[in-house]
């Protein structure tokens, strides 16, 4: 195992995060504290509670997994795409180095990233609203393994980019959406009857709904079921990288 | 001397339908420092970049010291330095960040000693804390080299190294192979610069059309293919060449009044003194004489020229 490999990458990588601290980690704080400001306190107190919960504090989860999930897709995608631009990937192809661990050094960095947002994001939504963690433990769980589930398809999207518009797109088309109607910002169980089963689709509800429930004890799916969901597509985003790295997708000619 | 890499029936297509490697087999010695030599096209980057793991081999086999580059390729590129052609660096990193960065990556631990003594020997040890996009185009190809070396490789390859270079930046290149060789490592170099392969290879293998055409120590090879010309210049010039004087192949000189004869220098007899001989019986007045000897250029260009003729017969 070559983990100094794993370790200079993580480095390099987190040193970019520090260079671009003002990017990296303000504008997203910026950005969902706005949104605590409208839906919250402005929006928010005129909505009654939902299931027994204040909305502003309702939405918390949500926001916090809407921020991780984009943060770790950009992270993780641009990291990778960064060397295939510039073309430097030719030292990573040349290197001793398996999948595995070049893959272990750019996700662990986007993943300790968009986790350090996470935290400063929950640490500001105190300042916002009342809360309480009903299970901290698996909050943390649940964030970690969104944060690197997610950070595995931000790698793949970015072998898979040939340009920076293409490295846009997968976030902004499909991530964003699939966020917003995945029960950030309501219970599904709000929709109508069809609407319900359609949303189950979606994977993000699982991952909103096990938060949620780390947080207020409630759930739209049940626990192991998000458990199996997460856990399920990091395995698929291994999987693939996998595939990628043995067959040189998109890396190797 | 055995070999320390060993390249048999090494072939790529790639998926457009190109063919850039068709069968190249080569066994480089450990040590040595070897001159790929190609025109444009010959296949020398793909054969590069196959060997360190860049590039896919459609079929063949590569083993660098004594490891599959397929089977065991941790082990085999661990021994493997390469300098790209391309300046490829992130251009906002410090040039000590991306040198320790490109260690680590190769599973070395860190060695500031070690990484300082490079830079030192490369002249970049003043621009360390400079960020890559602020050197110069020679500055950056240093940086290039200064991040293959700090892995320690014994096998290091140099692709077009002093490509847009300087003149005095290639003679400072050049003297860093040499030191290099003399600690052990062993250098693959491709470029255009004849020029360059004359003052350092040992041995210069040129490859055309994906395929070896030959391998051969650089002196043995001058001398072997080495034609050497005797320039005649004479008081006068000549009307004709006189008729006791055919049996030579006299041409005229690029100048008015000289003449050129070509010999093999390697030859039991090479004629010189039966010519001189033949020209005063000839009444010819000599005003002076020079010789030179072919360049490695031009040897090349007769090697890749005859390739194309066989191949269009």
């Amino acid at each position: 195992m070559n983990l100094e490999a794993v370790r200079a990458i993580y480095v390099f990588e987190m040193g970019r995060t520090f260079r671009t601290l003002l990017q990296s980690v303000v504008s997203p704080v910026l950005s969902t504290s706005l949104y605590f400001i409208v839906f919250g306190a402005a929006i928010g107190s005129r909505i009654q509670e939902v299931e027994g919960v204040s909305y502003g504090a309702f939405i918390v989860p949500g926001l916090i997994m809407l921020t991780v999930l984009t943060q770790s897709v950009s992270n993780a995608s641009f990291g990778i795409y960064f060397p295939k631009f510039i073309g430097t990937i030719y030292e990573h192809l040349s290197a001793p180095a398996s999948f595995l661990e070049i893959t272990a050094g750019y996700v662990l960095a986007a993943a300790t990233k968009s986790l350090a947002i996470g935290l400063i994001i929950l640490a500001t939504s105190f300042f916002f609203v009342e809360l309480s963690i009903a299970h901290p433990f698996w909050m943390v769980i649940f964030l970690v393994l969104t944060c690197l589930s997610f950070s595995l398809l931000g790698f793949i999207i970015g072998i898979w980019a040939r340009s920076f518009e293409q490295l846009q797109l997968v976030p902004l088309l499909v991530i964003t959406p699939l966020v917003f109607l995945g029960g950030s910002f309501y219970s599904i169980s709000m929709l109508p009857p069809f609407w319900q089963s359609v949303t189950l689709f979606n994977p993000v509800v699982y991952l909103v709904s096990g938060f949620r429930w780390a947080f207020f004890g409630l759930a739209d799916v049940s626990l192991g079921l998000s458990l199996a969901a997460i856990l399920g597509f990091t395995g698929l985003c291994l999987a693939v990288i996998w595939w990628i790295f043995t067959t040189g997708w998109r890396l190797r000619q | 001397m055995s070999a320390i890499v060993t390249i048999s029936d090494l072939r790529k297509t790639y998926d457009g339908g190109l063919t850039a490697l068709n069968g190249v087999d080569l066994a480089i010695e450990e040590g040595e420092i070897l001159a790929l030599l190609g025109p444009n096209g010959a296949g020398k980057t793909t054969l590069i970049s196959a060997i360190c793991g860049i590039v896919s081999p459609s079929a063949g086999q590569v083993v660098v010291g004594g490891h599959d580059i397929a089977g065991a390729y941790r082990a085999a590129r661990a021994l493997i330095g390469l300098v790209p052609q391309e300046i490829s660096l992130e251009p906002f990193e410090k040039v000590l960040t991306t040198v320790r960065f490109s260690r680590g990556l190769f599973g070395k631990r860190r060695d500031d000693a070690l990484v300082e003594s490079i830079l030192r020997k490369l002249s970049l040890w003043d621009k360390r804390d400079s960020q890559v996009k602020e050197l110069s185009g020679g500055m950056k190809r240093r940086v290039l080299i200064a991040k293959a070396l700090s892995h320690e490789p014994r096998v290091l390859f140099l692709d077009e190294p002093t490509a847009g270079v300087d003149v005095e930046l290639r003679r400072d290149m050049w003297e860093i192979v040499k030191e290099l060789k003399a600690q052990g490592v062993t250098i693959i170099l491709t470029t255009h610069y004849i020029e360059e392969a004359e003052a350092i290879a040992d041995r210069i293998a040129v490859i055309s059309k994906g395929q070896i055409l030959l391998v051969e120590e650089k002196d043995k090879l001058m001398r072997r293919m080495g034609r050497k010309q005797l320039t005649i210049e004479l008081d006068r010039p000549l009307e004709e060449i006189p008729e006791a004087l055919a049996g030579y192949g006299l041409e005229p000189g690029p100048v008015a009044g000289t003449l050129v004869y070509s010999y093999d220098s390697q030859g039991e007899r090479t004629g010189i003194t039966r010519l001189l001989n033949d020209l005063q019986a000839a009444g010819l007045q000599l005003r002076d004489v020079s010789t030179r000897e072919s360049s490695l250029e031009e040897i090349f260009v007769g090697l890749v020229a005859g390739d194309a003729g066989e191949e269009r017969s």
